[in-house]
């Protein structure tokens, strides 16, 4: 049983050897798209932005970068990449003819990608501790569990899509239908506040709303309100997109 | 022990069944083949067996153990090559069974252990740290084989393993297949190359719509169920020819512009023939390959 416990673990470090190979590149990668967007406008919208929610716009935006940089990286793991494994290289069949499950395997892919997407995090957070742009070193900790969570969650949301795709293109439906919405309404660029009430309430439910509810806070120097709250929706979206992906993918593969 | 016991197997897609109350039994040590048109439930009886899919009837025992329920336990003992390249592109060869060691539960130091009598067994020991890109299709296909068998296990799937080789490749294939026979292993080998399958396996079933046929030797498959000798006659004068051949053969089936006579009695058949300038044949003696036209047609299955 304990084996059956750790039983993805060589799914996720054969992963892991494959992203050591390329580790630099990746970071970079990583790196230099969210760092521009939060520098670009952070440094030239924020120079014609009176202070927002009372901090330079800059400080405003690191946590939805942040966030956003976490999903991103998370997204795309369990799209492009694991659909390449799964269905484009069959490295999914050749680990089933092994003792490993597809429970395993999808394990493995989930805790990789959480594990990439938390990297991504702690790169935003470097920048951030770099340019001083937190109220409390010490809050900004927790900033690393949060975005363990919020790449927990985005994972297993994109290991269901990635479950129903046919190819390719289909991810693009993702991308305009879910990530491009949340990344307008989630409340990276601006407070949800600022939407009319209609909207924000809809925002509210958002996964993304969700991390960036509790980051910014985090950020800024004070402890998030209904942080318990918050927590439990970024993980409930993560197992419910896990359960339902391994459900779609067994029947994908395993009929 | 029996390594695969079916029993009655049965499995539906839509209302058909692809599998439809197949019963099949190996023998440790042997070399089995599972032969059959496209269509015929060989891929789906293999996925049965490893206990990828459940079944809708029947029972699959493998290494002794009942599936779907201990699959898991099952497999470790399992080597399996499967159809469709699945090599890890973004690995060297060392990396490719190191990794796909570590699914089987083996610690780095195990499988580092094993890696260089499986580089020789592959015939790959110069190309260890290459990239995949970097290998031909003959070597890919050698190194699956050496990859099924990173756990040492005592019974090994082969789900084509020669498709798309060259001859060359081919016969270094048979020459590792062989060797695996030699230390004791049990085979089950599906092919469509007859050839293949006389030259290596034990016992041959053919399956047709989801069952078992025939089974025996190649030997026996061909002593029970066709004429010893075949002589294929093609030509312009085919269509007299035609007409009059049932007299000097047993049985005679027509293919596109070739006649199959097949007889007991060449000399007489093959006589007539040197007196007609108008027809070229070939006389061979039967092989498999006659016994699975016979017995699942000639018509495409695709």
């Amino acid at each position: 049983m304990i084996e059956g416990l750790t039983a993805w673990f060589p799914v996720w470090r054969r992963n892991f050897l494959v992203w050591k190979k390329l580790a630099a590149p990746s970071l970079l990668g990583n790196l230099a798209d969210p760092m521009l967007y939060m520098l670009g406008l952070g440094y030239g919208l924020g120079g014609l932005l009176p202070a927002v929610e009372g901090v330079p716009y800059l400080n405003f935006l690191a946590a939805g970068t942040l966030a956003y940089s976490v999903m991103n990286s998370a997204t795309f793991e369990t799209l492009y990449s694991a659909f390449s494994r799964m269905h484009v290289q069959k490295t999914w069949e050749a680990i089933l003819n092994t003792p490993l499950t597809l429970k395993d395997v999808m394990l493995g892919e989930l805790f990789w990608a959480t594990s990439k997407s938390l990297l991504s995090g702690i790169a935003i957070l470097l920048v951030v501790w770099a340019l001083g742009l937190y109220g409390d070193f010490a809050l900004t900790l927790a900033l690393l569990p949060v975005a363990l969570l919020t790449g927990f969650c985005f994972a297993g949301l994109g290991l269901a899509v990635n479950a129903v795709s046919p190819n390719y293109d289909f991810f693009l439906y993702y991308f305009t239908l879910a990530i491009t919405p949340m990344i307008l309404l989630g409340g990276v660029f601006y407070p949800p506040s600022a939407l009319p009430v209609w909207l924000a309430a809809v925002a509210a439910w958002l996964p993304l709303t969700h991390a960036i509810e509790l980051a910014r806070p985090l950020v800024l120097g004070s402890i998030p309100d209904s942080a318990l709250l918050h927590a439990l929706a970024l993980l409930g979206y993560g197992m419910a997109g896990f359960s339902l992906a391994l459900r779609l993918t067994r029947r994908r593969l395993l009929k | 022990m029996i390594p695969l016991k079916l029993t009655r197997l049965t499995k539906r897609y839509h209302g058909v069944a692809v599998v439809d109350g197949l019963d099949l039994e190996l023998e440790a040590g042997r070399c089995h083949g599972l032969l059959g048109p496209n269509g015929a439930g060989k891929t789906t009886t293999l996925r049965l067996s490893l206990g990828l899919i459940e079944a809708d009837g029947g029972a699959v025992e493998l290494m002794g153990l009942p599936l779907p329920a201990q699959a898991a336990a099952a497999r470790r003992r399992v080597g399996v090559v499967p159809q469709a390249d699945s090599l890890d592109p973004d690995f060297t060869v060392r990396e490719n069974l190191l990794t796909y060691g570590r699914y089987f539960g083996l610690t780095g130091r195990e499988i580092a252990a094993r890696i260089p009598a499986l580089l020789a067994f592959a015939g790959l020991e110069s190309k260890a740290d290459s990239p995949i890109s970097a290998l031909s299709g003959g070597m890919k296909r050698r190194l699956t084989l050496a990859r099924a068998l990173v756990n040492d296990p005592e019974l090994v799937f082969l789900d084509e393993p020669t498709t798309g080789l060259d001859p060359q490749a081919r016969h270094l294939i048979w020459q590792g297949l062989r060797r695996l026979i030699s230390q004791g292993k049990t085979l089950l080998l599906t092919t469509h190359f007859m050839d293949e399958a006389e030259r290596l396996c034990d016992v041959i079933s053919i399956l047709d719509q989801g069952r078992v046929i025939v089974r025996g030797s190649p030997r026996e498959l061909i002593a029970a169920h066709i004429e010893p000798h075949v002589v294929e006659v093609f030509g312009d004068a085919l269509a007299e020819w035609t007409r009059c051949a049932s007299a000097y053969c047993r049985r005679c089936e027509q293919a596109g512009e070739t006649l199959f006579c097949y007889t007991d009695a060449p000399e007489a058949v093959v006589a007539e023939l040197e007196q007609r300038p108008g027809l070229r044949y070939l006389h061979r003696p039967a092989n498999l390959e006659d016994v699975f036209l016979k017995l699942t047609g000639r018509d495409l299955r695709d």
